[in-house]
């Protein structure tokens, strides 16, 4: 191997064993947060007995974990049922590592290290395990592998409510991918590629992709939230129907993986909102963030780090604050709303960029980008005014009966 | 090193294939069967067409096995006997083997060489060389967008196939639609 080569990988490795440290100490710590937040919400203090103002608690629910007895169920396929954990952990650690966490940093170095030989690097090294051609795109296919574990969880337990849970959490998943994947395509249009990191740099020449294309954000926030089974969307483990759905008959260590998978899930989505719609670890209107230096990836880590922390704390703060959807809602709002929309989207993108590039001819990204987002304005305004007034997600008693008015509610006896 | 890696990978697709076919349980069968999609995908990446196999993971591995395994759990299918255990499966597992060994010998006679010619002497719908420059060319890793070297050729040079294909598909799907469901 060439000395090059070498440094490659040992800069890899380093890499991977960073993002993974970062990764699991943030999860535990989203735990923390999630518990504090609700706290916050609900008026109450939340977990402050465990060192200061609760931070060691994360600590004392990993230990508890670790120490609890592992209970298998009755006739539960034992292979299957410890393999499920596992499967659903491994997919959401493994996202983390194509994204881009900050401007990439210059990287020169050559070394002699005994019998291993030389080492060397030279030039700008991504920040990211590895800067993939293929993008968003690995993303969408590994996310879409963490359905496995649920599915499996919910089979293996031999309990009903697991089960209802591992049908519940595949049937969502598959619905809300091809929406978050139809989603993506109007991001695809307008940068030309897959990699983040041709994503971010187009976002730096023009607005951030959330103004040009406002709706495939709603989409994609939307489906994410179905995704990572959050309220108003985690059916798979509603308390008040299924116990707690497909995870019922997990205890210890293989429970608390089924949580770390999920928190793990939650930032790789927030992430992904991150870098496709709000510029990644880009510092808007100012060019010194392009520069390449040290500094400059420190401060654009931290920006990323800053907007990656707004998304967690908004899907925590609309778990607190909005109601679970009814099953059909939810296959409903799937099918006939996100899914027709997010086609419609990508046709009248596809349209607005061809008018403007091939016929007005108007070859900047910030013009075309304003104009795309006085269309989003028009179309959002109509989208969240006209459509859907309680036409395909609504309360039960607007259900209408064909042929038949509505009974009035009965109130009292 | 290449080499290793695609044996590895290799062994794990057959080894899945033939466990998807002895296993009684239905869900393992599904479980190996994605084993065995999971290591194509790999080889995919490993010749270097990237979008391939994530294309192959995202369809096969990310909806079409998790409908498997969603319908079998739904009908919650248990080991049941096989109804192919008369002398009519040995029968036709016979024949069925017998044609998939003419057919594997055929692909063994083909050397790249003798590909090489058959290509050349076939009647072309367009230069497979502009069709797919990147396959060519030693970027093929290395260019980053690894989209449009697929897009390019399969929405202008191959356009009335595909969408013949797409059109072949959708019939499929509505005559699956129409066989099971007589009464819609």
């Amino acid at each position: 191997m060439t000395p090059e080569m070498k440094g490659f990988l040992l800069l890899t490795v380093i890499k991977l064993i960073v993002v993974f440290t970062v990764i699991m100490t943030g999860v535990a710590l989203l735990t923390l947060m999630e518990r504090k937040v609700s706290a916050w919400m609900q008026n109450r203090m939340g977990p402050n007995r465990v060192g200061i103002a609760g931070l060691l608690q994360p600590a004392a629910d990993g230990l508890k974990n670790i120490l609890k007895e592992e209970t298998y169920p009755a006739e539960a396929n034992r292979v299957l049922f410890l393999l499920a954990p596992a499967l659903s952990f491994i997919p959401a650690l493994l996202l983390a590592a194509v994204i881009p966490l900050a401007a990439p940093l210059p990287v020169d170095f050559a070394f002699t290290l005994g019998p291993l030989g030389a080492f060397a690097y030279h030039g700008l090294m991504p920040v990211q395990v590895a800067d993939l051609p293929i993008g968003f795109l690995f993303v969408l296919a590994i996310s879409s592998m963490g359905v496995y574990g649920i599915a499996l969880a919910g089979w293996s337990s031999n309990s009903k409510y697991s089960l209802l849970g591992g049908l519940r959490a595949s049937a969502q998943l598959i619905s809300y991918e091809v929406a978050m994947g139809l989603s993506l395509i109007p991001v695809l249009l307008l940068s030309g590629n897959v990699s983040f990191s041709v994503i971010i740099a187009e976002q730096q020449r023009g607005p951030w992709y959330v103004l040009p294309l406002f709706l495939s954000f709603f989409v994609f926030l939307v489906s994410g939230f179905a995704e990572t089974n959050r309220l108003p969307f985690d059916l798979p483990e509603a308390e008040s129907e299924l116990i707690a759905g497909y995870h019922t008959e997990y205890s210890a260590m293989k429970f608390s993986m089924f949580f770390i998978a999920e928190y793990a899930n939650v930032v790789t989505v927030c992430m992904m909102v991150a870098t496709l719609f709000f510029g990644g670890w880009d510092i808007p209107f100012i060019h010194w963030d392009e520069s390449g230096g040290v500094l400059p990836t420190i401060v654009t880590g931290l920006i990323f780090f800053l907007k990656v922390f707004f998304w967690i704390f908004f899907v925590m703060w609309i778990r607190w604050t909005l109601p679970r959807f009814r099953y059909d809602q939810l296959m409903s709002l799937g099918w006939k709303v996100l899914l027709p929309m997010a086609l419609a989207y990508v046709m009248v993108i596809g349209l607005a960029t061809y008018l403007i590039g091939d016929v007005a001819h108007i070859a900047s990204p910030v013009t075309r980008g304003l104009i795309l987002f006085a269309l989003n304005l028009v179309l959002g305004c109509g989208v969240f005014l006209v459509l859907d007034r309680g036409n395909v997600v609504s309360g039960s008693e607007r259900r209408r009966v064909p042929g038949r008015r509505a009974a009035p509610l009965r109130v009292g006896g | 090193m290449t080499e290793i890696v695609f044996y590895i990978l290799a062994a794990a697709a057959v080894v899945g294939a033939a466990l998807c076919v002895l296993q009684r349980s239905p869900i393992a069968s599904a479980l190996w069967l994605m084993t065995t999609m999971f290591s194509l995908a790999c080889i995919f990446v490993l010749l270097g067409a990237q979008l391939i196999g994530i294309l192959q993971v995202l369809v096969y591995v990310g909806a079409v096995l998790v409908l498997f395994l969603f319908v079998v759990m739904l009908l919650n299918l248990s080991h049941e006997g096989s109804d192919l255990r008369g002398p009519w499966g040995v029968g036709a597992a016979v024949v069925v083997i017998g044609l998939l060994a003419v057919e594997l010998f055929g692909l063994w006679q083909y050397t790249p060489a003798r590909l090489a010619r058959e290509v050349a002497q076939a009647p072309q719908l367009a230069d497979p060389r502009l069709a797919f420059p990147a396959a060519l060319s030693m970027h093929a890793v290395a260019t980053p967008n690894v989209v449009e070297d697929l897009a390019a050729p399969l929405f202008q040079t191959y356009l009335i196939p595909f969408e013949v294909t797409s059109v072949l598909l959708l019939a499929a799907a509505v005559g699956a639609v129409v066989l099971a469901k007589r009464r819609i």
